[in-house]
């Protein structure tokens, strides 16, 4: 059977001429940066060339503001801790988002336990935060929001260069978690006026298990893991050289191809959420209908849960995935689809479709076949699908 | 993450659907939680003839309330009230430990149609 993967949100394939770049590292080059010798200097080498790649891709003014990292989470936990930690002297207070994702939003519970205070900003049903609530939360011992740019599982893009503009006057840090937009959207750090940024390769063609954190130069960060000076002192450890050269590759392919991806992505993803929630009876587009990724589709179908759908599209080889319960790993559903003022039960029938760039016309035509038959057996199978119909507004979000 | 005989009653559920000829029929479960069981049975001199289900949930949720309708059929209403929502769960092969509390309820499904049915009969 032919697979289908429509969760690039999740993951995204190694491009080829990434692997093609990293090659070389996981060979003959195998020397600890941090050494002194001719080993140690020509992969020292390799990833000074692939920061000063990435400082340019992001608009940084220095290849020094860009720290690596082991992973978008842990970009985003020194990003939140590093600096609620060294800022601690002139307040406690924290701002962010109620849809953020758990990297950020799990590091909170930590930084509250500590003493931190922290407001999470609502958003409205498409899931934007509004700049007046973001007013209204600032106080005197504010010293960071943090805001994503894109949600990983509704695809809202966030004005972020709207928040930095308001955030820069009152001279508050602010970061953003742009994991899922570096790559698929433009992202210069010098337009959207952060402070700090997050990144992860795997996210965009490159590896797994390297990511970055962008800190303009004078912000201070407190170290998160200790043992030796590299990254300035920053992240102990010795660093994914294959890893780190990967994803500068990765990012500049990426950012030249990306109008081009950008346009076939948001052609795809259209025509398959007006076919589906054409093709299908009761179902809810989550997300913002234009200010979302190119390659999201998030709908619910009601009166069914998402990890039977999730079950079902895999045995007909589609990947995807859903802010159910059962896949969320909690008993709740997706904490996003709830901010966003949606019930438990129309939340547990969420599913996510990320395209990705080779991603054609004929997959998408296959999941329009498939999908609504799917939906069918199970609503079939619901006892909470013989109350079709009895309510009038079954399909918007219950404020 | 299922075994084998999960992902054979989830793809191919035995008994789906309402029961015309029942008098019995139970519920369990809640649409916040995401999942509800519903088991319809038939029962005539103490044996139950017949068996469907409805169910909203996830796979497990689907499996094990087809395994409960296949187990029940033929069985005396004291037989039935043995069977335990661990039973069904083994006579699938088991079940993720994550599952075996939110989404193992289609023998309290069972029993509450039991209950339903002889709840009727005293009522007569």
């Amino acid at each position: 059977m032919e697979r289908i993967y429509l969760d690039h949100a999740a993951t995204t394939s190694l491009d080829p001429r990434v692997l093609e770049t990293m090659l070389p590292y996981l060979q003959g080059i195998y020397g600890n940066p941090s050494s002194i010798h001719a080993f140690g200097r020509e992969a020292k080498k390799g990833i000074e060339a692939a920061r000063a790649s990435i400082a340019k891709e992001l608009g940084a003014e220095s290849p020094s503001e860009i720290i690596f990292t082991g992973s978008g989470s842990e970009s985003d936990n020194l990003a939140i801790k590093g600096v609620a930690r060294a800022y601690r002297e002139k307040g406690n207070h924290i701002i962010t988002s109620a849809i953020e994702h758990h990297a950020v939003y799990d590091t909170y519970a930590a930084l509250e336990k500590e003493g931190f205070e922290i407001t999470y900003l609502p958003v409205d049903e498409f899931g934007m935060v509004a700049m007046e609530s973001l007013l209204n939360a600032l106080q005197p011992s504010t010293i960071l929001v943090s805001i994503m740019h894109a949600n990983n599982e509704v695809g809202t893009v966030q004005p972020i260069a709207e928040f930095s503009k308001l955030l820069k006057e009152r001279k508050i840090l602010f970061h953003t978690d742009a994991v899922q937009s570096v790559g698929v959207l433009p992202v210069k750090v010098s337009e959207l006026g952060v402070d700090l940024l997050s990144l992860s390769a795997h996210k965009f063609y490159g590896p797994k298990g390297v990511g970055a954190l962008y800190v303009r130069k004078g912000v201070k960060l407190a170290q998160q893991i200790h043992g030796g000076a590299q990254e300035r002192n920053r992240r102990a450890g010795t660093e994914n050289v294959p890893g780190i050269v990967g994803m500068a590759r990765a990012l500049e392919l990426a950012n030249q191809e990306r109008i081009a991806h950008q346009a076939h992505l948001t052609e795809l993803r259209d025509y398959l959420i007006e076919s589906l929630m054409t093709k299908i009876p009761e179902t809810r587009l989550n997300g913002h209908p234009t200010e979302r990724l190119p390659g999201n589709a998030n709908l619910c179908f009601r009166y069914i849960e998402g990890e039977a759908l999730l079950l079902n599209l895999d045995l007909k080889g589609i990947a995807g995935s859903s802010g159910s319960a059962c896949t969320s790993g909690s008993l709740d559903p997706s904490h996003v689809l709830l901010a966003m003022g949606l019930s438990h039960e129309i939340a547990h029938g969420s599913l996510r479709l990320s395209l990705g760039k080779a991603t054609t016309k004929a997959e998408i035509d296959y999941v329009i076949e498939v999908l609504p038959e799917i939906v069918n057996k199970l609503r079939a199978m619901s006892p909470l699908y013989e109350f079709a119909g009895e309510e009038q507004s079954l399909c918007t979000a219950k404020k | 993450m299922y075994s084998e005989k999960v992902m054979d009653h989830f793809e191919n559920p035995r008994n789906v659907g309402e029961l015309e000829t029942a008098n019995g029929v139970g519920e369990v479960g809640n649409a916040k939680c995401g999942d509800i069981m519903r088991v319809y049975l038939q029962i005539k001199d103490g044996r139950i003839l017949d068996a469907k289900f409805k169910t909203f949930g996830c796979g497990a949720a689907i499996a094990t309330s087809s395994m409960v309708t296949e187990m029940v059929k033929g069985k005396t209403i004291a037989e039935a009230l043995e069977i335990t929502n661990q039973a069904v769960a083994d006579a699938l092969d088991g079940l993720p430990s994550v599952k075996m509390h939110c989404s193992n309820l289609a023998a309290d499904a069972m029993h509450r149609a039991i209950l339903d049915y002889q709840a009727k009969q005293q009522v007569k």
